[in-house]
């Protein structure tokens, strides 16, 4: 089933962020959203995560549906170990497949630490490999490679198109060549 | 890539080093035998050698450990019943602001009252054996409460909302989010109640005079005039919980490390 949002509008305050916007997500694909600075990408975002909840409008599709998320903060569970945030959001995932995800994206060395020591390219690394380790229909990433150097980018994004082929992703990206080595669709606010 | 040492981990080491260092103790014990020699009435100030040789004496003796036993378990009874308390009651009027109202009130008078008149009016209720542990509980469970409910109410809901999206099930919200959360602000609770409820029970102890209780020694100490009994039982205090604290947090600390990151 396709995500579809219709003549949705939202504000915050005074300021009125997303007017009569409209837009159908398909299903089984990535969407690529880009646009300027407060367009309303992380709205976008929150209303479909059901965080926020649109002034007018509708968002279809999204009932029932299992949500995953690359927030834009990492939201990680600062004092436990990588293991542990990752195992947090599916307790049937084995220590030994979490330790896998991890090594592949070559955090093997930092499985014990609590994730508050790590640098913040780790953490995001983090942040993704939890996102990727839930079960979901649908997943939303808002800006998922921010803070990665150019060579962990690649591999984190080689990673994470072999692990959501076929599957309902929604990405929020300022970054042009981001979007275009993801591929999909592409939708500019 | 190199891991990085967070501002947490620097706080961490240098707590530690701000701790009490022993060539200050010492210092303080030589300015106290000093003034001790200067002085040179034991009964108004006792020099610590002399205190060291009462201790010495009274060591030996099993009734020496039976006052110590006797008030360590009910010190430590009303201070455990305090944590179990004002972290029930805390929950609750996190939860359910009817619990919070009705809570708020009586904890405000409970922290207000000197601890004199609660002892006074503990006695008329509960036998002088079991004062300590009512007047440690009494003493404790609101500051363990306020923390408890500081510590909820300072949650950050970021990480909420992370665990609503993920529908991550309550037991393990509170063992990953709720519990790092609220652990700092319990731990201050006990750090604070720990010093509170030992000096609020011997206090009690010495109004209420149970057989066999440190108290009740101290209370002979100034009867009798024995200066040297006086120092010597209040070091022992200041040791017992001083040690007990310090196992006690260290315990904590090592629970809620392994609940993390296990």
């Amino acid at each position: 089933m396709e995500i579809e949002l219709k003549q949705v509008s939202k504000a915050f305050g005074e300021k009125q962020v997303l007017t009569d916007f409209s837009h159908t997500f398909p299903q089984g694909e990535l969407t690529c959203v880009m646009g300027p600075s407060g367009c309303g990408k992380t709205t976008l975002l929150s209303l479909l995560l059901g965080l926020e909840t649109p002034d007018k409008g509708e968002v279809l599709g999204m009932e029932g549906r299992k949500k995953s998320a690359v927030f834009q903060e990492d939201r990680l569970c600062e004092n436990a170990g990588a293991v542990s945030n990752i195992r947090l959001v599916n307790p049937a995932l084995t220590k030994a497949q979490a330790e896998e995800m991890l090594s592949a994206l070559g955090l093997s060395d930092s499985l014990k630490q609590p994730v508050r020591t790590l640098s913040g390219g780790m953490k995001r690394r983090v942040a993704i490999l939890r996102a990727l380790a839930a079960e979901y229909d649908v997943l939303l990433c808002d800006e998922p490679f921010k803070g990665l150097d150019a060579e962990t980018k690649a591999l984190v994004m080689d990673y994470f198109l072999g692990k959501t082929k076929g599957k309902t992703v929604i990405l929020v990206t300022h970054d042009s060549a981001e979007a275009a080595a993801l591929g999909g669709h592409l939708l500019l606010l | 890539m190199t891991t990085s040492t967070t501002s947490a981990d620097r706080g961490e080491k240098q707590n530690k080093r701000r701790g009490v260092r022993l060539w200050a103790v010492a210092v303080w014990v030589m300015v106290w035998q000093l003034g001790a020699m200067a002085l040179g009435q034991e009964i108004l100030l006792v020099s610590p050698v002399s205190v060291l040789l009462r201790l010495g004496e009274l060591v030996p003796h099993w009734d020496f450990w039976k006052a110590i036993l006797f008030s360590f378990w009910r010190i430590t009874l009303g201070f455990l019943l305090a944590c179990v308390t004002g972290t029930v009651l805390g929950v609750l009027s996190s939860r359910f602001s009817p619990v919070r109202d009705l809570t708020a009130p009586l904890m405000s008078v409970v922290k207000s009252i000197p601890v004199a008149s609660f002892i006074i009016l503990v006695l008329i209720w509960v036998p002088s054996r079991n004062l300590s542990v009512v007047i440690s509980f009494l003493m404790v469970t609101p500051i363990v409460y306020q923390n408890v409910l500081g510590g909820i109410s300072s949650m950050d809901q970021k990480l909420t909302q992370m665990a609503d999206v993920f529908r991550v099930p309550f037991p393990r919200r509170l063992r990953y989010l709720y519990l790092p959360q609220v652990a700092p602000f319990f731990r201050s609770a006990c750090a604070v109640g720990l010093g509170l409820c030992w000096k609020a029970g011997i206090a009690a102890e010495v109004i209420g005079l149970p057989d066999g209780s440190i108290g009740e020694r101290l209370y002979e100490a100034k009867v009798y005039l024995a200066t040297p009994d006086l120092f010597s039982w209040t070091v022992v205090i200041i040791l017992v919980s001083l040690v007990f604290e310090k196992c006690f947090l260290f315990l904590l600390d090592r629970l809620v490390r392994r609940l993390e990151q296990s």
